[in-house]
């Protein structure tokens, strides 16, 4: 048999996904039982476990991980269920739709920082509404953020999870029409959000599961979002276990990858109530079927779903909104609505000391982008050329990365990337990026790929042309959108990581992202201000782009606008 | 955020605790050089650097690169970093990398991890930013060049040895010229004279006034550096005998102090901002809410951290400053070189070059850092002196008259055990 290269792009991405997983994870066991030689632990022992279960405050810990990994994912589901069930169509819906890229290219921490100057006691919407409304000349004594509940950690994490879920809803729903369904759900005389719910919301929710447990997995295990606004005392388990692991004390480490395991179990018990949750679910949908009750009066329902979405774009612009003003602000003195004076200092000082970061998370972004564009590429046409689909299986092992908690087996990863000797060298950074980026850009891409008509192909094939040909002058034009919309996907991915990024860069590659989350530390809002814009800026032009090149390259081509598609 | 530079200790240590690369050719220079010094050990394992011969020092640091660990938290500093940087390269063709740490025990364990893998030279630390336990616990390990290198310094002459004790004296451990020093600091606290009237000058008035003023103060969370600093603070005013304090922690001597130190802690925490249930990170935040008006008195090791942030727009023109009548902490921060550090004469080029009047009277400037400088003034040439003469010192920032006098750092012992209480006494609630 004739080796082609080609054939073996599926195996090389499912090796690329499940081999850092895998062994960072057991880099993070051995030491959770004494073995890490470096540090003289060469026997085995269950002493970090005992120091790990020893810990003051774990169990609450725990249930702050458990609690908004679970919370944050309910709301922001509900949410677009209600979005998608009450206003699919309308010119809500359409702006819903059109606010999505922006929202998502906010970096997770710029959100919450926004989020945090937008709600404190000393905050802008106090600040707004004082003293006029409020008789406030002094903020007032509230606990937000930092709350010890976690509510502040759930609600950012609420409106930031949001528009993912969104997308992906949206990336989901034509293959499964909800349009005509929901028509003969409606004149059964069903309710239109009831309607939408049993007939359209458990074929959408298959086809969406995936990403919703990677939104699980993530709201468990986050690390920046909790530091601005979780709780303190104690933190919630991926900060503690982070603050271990750079403890100066060295055999903290121990402890520290304990730690690790533990929050990879605790990740594991998320997903495993929301599967208990939905078998619950599924049940009570089943019950309300037989029920036959139509819930025709669900006016207030729509409302509240229309207000509850409006609200979190709002409050996500507002958050987004006073940073922009921060960094433009003079002085800027509670309970003023805005600052006294605007100035261009603090641009004007930082400009300089962008370049470096901004070129290399162009650098880096970019590498990233470009090989999981051409791995992704490779093995949707050898999937193509061998009549073969990714399965279930292929799936979940591309979810793999985004559901083990990156602090569970990142730390094991750096430890076996230096053992070959690639500390800092840029291609090792380039590899850990797209542990991350390439199941963003497989996942926007292949099911466009699936649903291209294969007679297109077919009809190049009797004329005459190679697969090689087909693949260049038929599929790549006529995909060329989602391909560059997938490479933007993925680029943002890249921009965003900021753990992997030190970790395997050692500190030594400044990006914007390190930059801002070491600013951040500071707690200057003027710096964070300039740092999360342009952190927005890289992913927005990357998805500019996407749209501006496909219009340039079609503009003699009617059939291929968007709106026709 | 803020998964913040927390974790690069980790995997910094982790990064380091690997061979290094090295080059057959440096393997050979190193062996003959080794060779060459094997009479003198001592030379040896510092790299066969000599201080003395200063411009051999500066042939030999041309075209290296530092790698500068230093606090990254502050845009000034970084600017006066940068800063430095682009005056070394320019003069000594030295290049700076500033690598802007979250926490300098990351950088100790980094270098503790370069121990452990047995990475003797080409480590990845060339000059660090540091005091106190840091430099303590690597002092103690053997972690830093091995050689009294600082006083043969150029500039070292101009240090005020004399009249500023802690240069020499680093936190009660004798710093025997392994650090080179770099700025002062003491304690010292302020608020808007705008909203605030009166302020206590003592422990025990702050909290009466704490009482008074529920919700209008707090303090950063330890282990965060100035967080620590008020707890010391606290435990030298209110130690019976604070002189046990510069000795190593005894269990009794422990015990009279802590027991007045969470006495008093218990007593303040109900009258804090939200209650003690939650705690500002670090100096920053403490500015921030200040600035915002949720806490009336907030504190700074940098005298000139106040009206410096006048001068940037983040605190209101209308800040003061006062410090305890009893007097507060002091102490000196420090440029070290470790053990293992792979570009050692670009290193003490940059540490020379912090320590010239030119960049201290600028590291001076309110406009620019506004760290008090460690040189002797008086002992300056006399255009080095007009330098200092021109600065002016902003309005919330307290002239060396008017501080008190300053109380030397308790032996760093007593900071690990406060600490470790601390977190077990507040840590959860």
């Amino acid at each position: 048999m004739r080796f082609r290269p080609l054939h073996s792009a599926p195996m090389l991405i499912s090796l690329l996904m499940l081999g850092p997983v895998l062994a960072g994870l057991l880099g993070a066991l051995l030491p959770t039982f004494g073995w890490l030689p470096v540090l003289g632990g060469d026997s085995l022992t269950l002493e970090p476990v005992r120091a790990l279960l020893a810990t003051p405050g774990l169990a609450r810990s725990i249930a702050l991980s458990l609690a908004s990994g679970l919370l944050a994912t309910l709301l922001a589901m509900l949410m677009v269920i209600g979005l998608l069930s009450a206003w699919s169509g309308t010119r809500l819906f359409r702006w819903m739709v059109r606010m999505i890229s922006p929202l998502l290219s906010i970096p997770h921490a710029a959100t919450a920082l926004g989020f945090a100057f937008l709600l404190a006691p000393s905050g802008w919407i106090v600040r707004m509404i004082s003293p006029e409304l409020t008789g406030w000349s002094r903020p007032p004594d509230w606990f937000f953020p930092h709350d010890p509940y976690g509510l502040a950690m759930i609600a950012g994490l609420t409106i930031k999870e949001l528009p993912f879920l969104l997308l992906v809803s949206l990336a989901a729903l034509p293959q499964i029409e909800p349009r005509r369904t929901q028509n003969l759900v409606r004149s059964l005389g069903y309710g239109p959000m009831v309607g939408w719910v049993h007939a359209v919301w458990p074929r959408l929710y298959r086809q969406i599961r995936l990403p919703i447990f990677a939104v699980i997995a993530y709201a468990s295990s986050v690390v920046d979002v909790a530091l601005i606004l979780g709780p303190t005392n104690p933190p919630p388990l991926a900060v503690q276990l982070v603050r271990w692991m750079s403890d100066p004390n060295l055999s903290m480490r121990f402890l520290a990858s304990a730690g690790a395991i533990l929050q990879l179990l605790v990740t594991l018990a998320a997903l495993g109530i929301w599967w208990g949750g939905e078998r619950m679910a599924s049940r009570l949908l089943g019950c309300l079927v037989q029920s036959g009750l139509r819930f025709q009066r669900d006016e207030w329902a729509r409302r509240l779903a229309a207000s509850l979405n409006v609200a979190a774009v709002l409050l996500m612009l507002l958050s987004l909104g006073g940073l922009v003003l921060w960094s433009f602000a003079g002085f800027w003195r509670f309970p003023d609505a805005v600052p006294v004076s605007l100035s261009l200092n603090t641009w004007m000082r930082q400009g300089p000391m962008l370049m470096e970061p901004l070129y290399n998370a162009v650098l880096i972004g970019g590498l990233a982008t470009v090989v999981g564009i051409v791995m992704t590429l490779a093995t949707l046409e050898a999937q193509s050329r061998m009549g073969k689909r990714s399965g279930r299986s292929a799936m979940v092992i591309l979810y793999l990365p985004l559901i083990v908690p990156q602090v569970a087996f990142l730390f094991g990863l750096q430890l076996i990337l230096l053992t070959v000797n690639a500390s800092y060298a840029l291609w090792a950074l380039v590899f850990g990026h797209l542990i991350f980026t390439l199941p963003y850009i497989f996942l926007s891409l292949s099911d466009q790929w699936h649903v291209l008509d294969p007679r297109y192909m077919q009809m190049a094939t009797a004329l005459g042309r190679s697969a090689w040909a087909i693949f260049w002058r038929v599929r790549l034009p006529m995909l060329l959108r989602p391909i560059l919309t997938a490479a933007a996907v993925g680029f943002a991915v890249s921009i965003g990581q900021y753990l992997p990024t030190l970790l395997i860069g050692g500190g030594r590659w400044e990006t914007i992202t390190t930059e801002a989350v070491a600013l951040s530390a500071g707690g200057n809002r003027r710096l964070i201000g300039v740092y999360a814009l342009m952190q927005m800026l890289l992913p927005f032009v990357g998805f500019l782009i996407a749209t501006l090149i496909p219009t340039l390259f079609y503009k003699d081509r009617r059939g291929m606008t968007p709106a026709d598609r | 955020m803020i998964a913040r530079p927390l974790t690069a200790g980790y995997s910094k240590a982790l990064i380091t605790a690997l061979p290094p690369r090295q080059t057959r050719l440096t393997v050979l220079k190193k062996a003959v050089l080794a060779a060459a010094f094997a009479a003198l050990p001592s030379m040896v394992q510092a790299g066969a650097v000599n201080v003395k011969d200063w411009p051999a020092v500066l042939e030999k640091a041309k075209g290296q690169t530092v790698y500068f660990h230093a606090w990254g938290g502050a845009d000034r500093i970084n600017a006066y970093i940068d800063w430095a940087g682009a005056k070394v390269k320019g003069r000594y063709g030295v290049t700076i990398k500033h690598v802007k740490v979250g926490d300098t025990a990351n950088v100790v364990s980094q270098i503790i991890a370069e121990k452990a893998a047995g990475k003797e030279d080409g480590g990845s630390v060339d000059l660090v930013w540091i005091n106190g336990e840091n430099f303590a616990s690597l002092k103690e390990k053997g972690l830093l060049l091995p050689m009294s290198w600082a006083p043969d310094l150029p500039n070292y002459q101009f240090a005020d040895v004399k009249g500023k004790p802690t240069l020499t004296t680093d936190f009660t451990v004798p710093t025997d010229g392994l650090e080179s020093p770099w700025g002062m600091a003491q304690l010292s606290f302020y608020y808007d004279s705008a909203i605030t009237k009166e302020v206590p000058k003592s422990a025990t008035a702050l909290l009466d006034w704490a009482k008074a003023h529920p919700g209008r103060f707090a303090y950063p969370k330890p282990p965060d550096f100035i967080g620590s600093t008020f707890l010391k603070q606290l435990a030298l005013e209110l130690a019976d005998d604070p002189s046990v304090l510069s000795r190593p922690v005894t269990e009794e001597n422990y015990k009279t102090v802590s027991d007045k130190l969470f006495a008093y802690l218990d007593a303040l925490h109900p009258y804090l901002w939200r209650e003690a249930k939650a705690f500002p990170d670090n100096v920053s935040s403490l500015k921030n809410l200040l600035a915002d008006g949720e806490i009336e008195i907030a504190f700074t090791f940098n005298p000139g951290d106040a009206s410096a942030a006048i001068a940037n727009d983040e605190l209101p023109d209308t800040v003061r400053s006062f410090t305890f009548e009893g007097g507060t902490i002091g102490n000196s921060h420090f440029v070290a070189i470790p053990f293992n550090a792979n570009a050692k004469e670009g290193a003490m080029v940059l540490a020379n070059f912090l320590l010239s009047p030119e960049a201290q009277a600028r590291k001076q400037d309110p406009s620019i850092w506004g760290d008090p400088t460690v040189l002797d003034i008086t002992s300056l040439p006399n255009e080095d002196k007009a330098r200092f003469d021109a600065l002016e010192l902003g309005v919330a920032t307290l002239k060396p008259e008017d501080f008190g006098p300053a109380l030397p750092e308790p032996h760093a012992s007593w900071m690990e055990r406060l600490e470790k209480d601390w977190t077990s006494h507040y840590g959860v609630q």
